[in-house]
């Protein structure tokens, strides 16, 4: 839920894509600046905030992650509901992993908010570069099909009115980069939200100092 | 599927959904599995084009209704005490993070054919029209008794020991009449009959406690909150807490059958040929019929309107209790009117309930005296559905079984419902001890 004051941006960010593409790992990287090589999918985590100031505006991101429940298509309405942001991940080494993303788009189209900000992330650039010398050395096709897939999936973002990025969770490249564009892109203006309250434990300043938990 | 789990749970509605968040959280690995390719079951929200599929056959709702998914139309109807049980779960298990809620506008009663505003402290007592000029001030005397009682401090109890004396016996020292026990009882205290004024008072006095406690936290003009997009976020919630927690997730699984071994203990569930093997199974009465039986029946009429209840001071949400007596019935009836202030309806529309527990077999006419209270509906559906209760014995075949949302129950019961549950299937008690006194609710 976007909703404005003084430049202050508050909007929800939903994650999708297959299991395994690296939304998990996405995350933890632009929140914490980490990455874990063979993570089980972490327990107790899919909700963290994040701030980042862009030119004009403060944007508070309120991070959902999917927490395993894409894995049997059983996300519930209420993940895309009020999201004003959404990144679709694909990994970049797995074709499947992309024409399922464009599923994921299309369910957003059909579910989300119609002026949501969408982003495109072929995940794992980084196997590009590691394979790319073995890929060289065998003269195999590999880096060709990596190259095609980045192409058709940059054609693919532009007709459905996505931007495209390709990222790696394990070097850090490009990760602060879309959620920088993401926060470029949000309306500067955004209708307003019916306002609702959160109930909380202890007054007032939890939601404020929250940075991550479950 | 083809694994081992500590407990399957089948069904997502909003009871099964709150178990399987705390199974998960202490650890254990569920499979929750659902029949419908949706979240909440029985206590599901629909939209227009559900709602017309379920009650009118066909999936063309009327066009000047606005867009299908501007609705969300819940099946159980319930608001939530802002003080209540489920309050309390829901800051335990921290699922409130999901969830945005907004005070309800108002809570009425029926009263000699009107409807008037329930008072709930002793100044509001003094202002209602509810009362004669005397009665008022008995009223008054006997709100204040209540907002001072303190059970821990026998100097607030007037000489009388409230876990001995009858709220008959109560009431009658402070020489109430018959027209103001019954809004008390049925709208402030919420006895759903009236076997309440033969037993100790201090179940009452609690109650109405309650009632103007919860009054008092969020300012509104009722104890109540509800949820922004309806009663179906609820379960929704619960199951997310439930998957944070490793919990696995599948809906639309057909024919989910439960399967058992020699001795007749639960040993797996079965859908689409695939077998998931567990130690527990919890579910609702739908996917374990032969284990539980009918106990009584709810009628309910579901209205879209483009007005408010008429004589609510046309308020956007809001409930009113017709007491049995004055219907002349066994049990009270209860309207419930929620709309697109609560992102229930697009902008201008209404929903408004009418449910009763059935004494007969026909709503429309059962319904009416409620229904003649809403005004003119721009539709109506009528639907009568059965409640179901467990008879199986849990610690012989390890089933746990959740029994149906009640028409003249409400979220204490489901609560309560839910809290036993978990008792019997982990031998643990939920510790529900939130510091509510300091608890506060933040504007998004
Ligand atoms: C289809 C349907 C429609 C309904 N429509 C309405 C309606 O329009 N208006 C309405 O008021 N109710 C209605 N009810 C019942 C309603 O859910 C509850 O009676 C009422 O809202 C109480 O609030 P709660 O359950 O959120 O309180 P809870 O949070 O469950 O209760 C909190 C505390 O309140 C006390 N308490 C509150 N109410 C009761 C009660 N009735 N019995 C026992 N203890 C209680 C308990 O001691 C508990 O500790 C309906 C129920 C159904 C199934
Ligand atoms: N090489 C590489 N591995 C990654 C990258 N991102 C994620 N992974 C790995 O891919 C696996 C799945 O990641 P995860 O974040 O759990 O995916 P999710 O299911 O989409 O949340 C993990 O083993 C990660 O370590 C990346 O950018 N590069
Ligand atoms: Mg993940």
């Amino acid at each position: 839920m976007a909703t404005t004051g003084n430049k202050n941006i508050n909007s929800k960010l939903v994650l999708l894509g297959d299991v395994g593409a690296g939304k998990s790992s996405l995350v933890l990287r632009f929140v914490k600046g980490q990455f874990i090589e063979f993570q089980e999918s972490t327990i107790g985590a899919a909700f963290f905030s994040q701030t980042l100031a862009v030119n004009d505006a403060t944007v508070k991101f309120e991070i959902w992650d999917t927490a395993g429940q894409e894995r049997y298509h059983s996300l519930a309405p209420m993940y895309y509901r009020g999201a004003a942001a959404a990144i679709i991940v694909y990994d970049i080494s797995n074709q499947a992993s992309f024409e399922r993303a464009k599923k994921w788009v299309q369910e957003l189209q059909s579910q989300g908010n119609p002026n949501m900000v969408m982003a495109l992330a072929g995940n794992k650039a980084d196997l590009v570069d590691t394979r790319k010398v073995a890929a060289e050395a065998n003269a195999t096709g590999f880096v060709l099909q990596l190259t095609c897939l980045q192409e058709e999936a940059q054609q693919y973002a532009q007709e459905n009115g996505l931007f495209f990025m390709e990222t790696s969770a394990k070097t850090a490249a490009n990760v602060n980069e879309i959620f920088h564009e993401i926060a470029k892109r949000l309306p500067r203006v955004q209708p307003q939200n019916p306002s609702g309250m959160v109930l909380m434990d202890r007054p007032a300043e939890r939601v404020a100092s929250a940075s991550c938990c479950s | 599927m083809d694994e081992e789990y500590d407990v399957i749970v089948l069904g997502t509605g909003l009871k099964e959904c709150i178990l399987s968040g705390l199974l998960s959280v202490d650890g254990l690995k569920v499979l929750h599995m659902d029949r419908n390719d949706y979240y909440g079951g029985e206590s599901t929200s629909l939209n227009l084009v559900q709602l017309w599929k379920r009650f009118r056959g066909n999936d063309q709702p009327a066009a000047h209704l606005g867009s299908s998914r501007d609705y969300n139309v819940d099946m159980i109807p319930k608001f939530m005490m802002a003080n209540g049980t489920l309050v309390r779960v829901l800051i335990h298990t921290d699922v409130t993070k999901y969830l945005s809620f907004k005070a309800v506008d108002g809570s009425y009663v029926y009263n000699k054919g009107k409807i008037h505003k329930v008072p709930a402290t002793d100044m509001e007592a003094l202002k209602s029209p509810l009362m004669g000029l005397f009665e008022k001030r008995r009223a008054r005397s006997f709100f204040i008794y209540v907002q001072d009682y303190d059970e821990n401090d026998p100097k607030t109890h007037g000489g009388m020991d409230l876990t001995r004396v009858t709220t008959r016996e109560l009431i009658k020292k402070y020489g109430l009449d018959d027209n103001t026990v019954d809004f008390i009882g049925h709208a402030i205290a919420l006895h759903r009959d009236d076997r309440y004024l033969g037993e100790p008072a201090l179940d009452t006095v609690k109650r109405m406690k309650l009632y103007a406690e919860s009054v008092a936290r969020f300012q509104g003009g009722s104890p109540y909150i509800y949820p922004l997009y309806g009663l179906g976020e609820l379960p929704q919630a619960f199951a997310r807490l439930s998957a944070v927690y490793g919990g696995t997730y599948m809906l639309n699984k057909p024919e989910c059958r439960v399967e058992f071994n020699e001795e007749g203990k639960v040993k797996g569930v079965t859908s689409e040929g695939e077998t998931a093997r567990c130690k527990k199974v919890v579910c609702d009465p739908s996917y374990l019929p032969n284990k539980v039986r009918k106990v009584g029946k709810v009628a309910r009429a579901i209205a879209i309107m483009s007005h408010p209840i008429p004589n609510t001071s046309d308020s956007h949400s809001v409930q009113v209790i017709l007491p049995q007596k004055q219907l002349g019935r066994r049990s009270d009836m209860y309207l419930f009117c929620c709309s697109y202030s609560h992102n229930v309806a697009p902008k201008g529309k209404f929903i408004a309930f009418v449910s009763t527990e059935a004494e007969t077999d026909h709503p429309e006419t059962e319904l009416k005296s409620g229904i003649d209270l809403l005004g003119p509906v721009d539709e109506i559906f009528f639907d009568i559905y059965d409640r179901y209760e467990p008879v199986n014995e849990p610690s012989l075949d390890n089933c746990f079984i959740s029994a149906s949302y009640d028409a003249t129950t409400h979220f204490e019961s489901t609560v309560t419902d839910v809290l036993n549950m978990y008792t019997l299937i982990t031998g643990k008690v939920v510790d529900l001890s939130v510091d509510l006194s300091s608890a506060s609710a933040a504007e998004e």
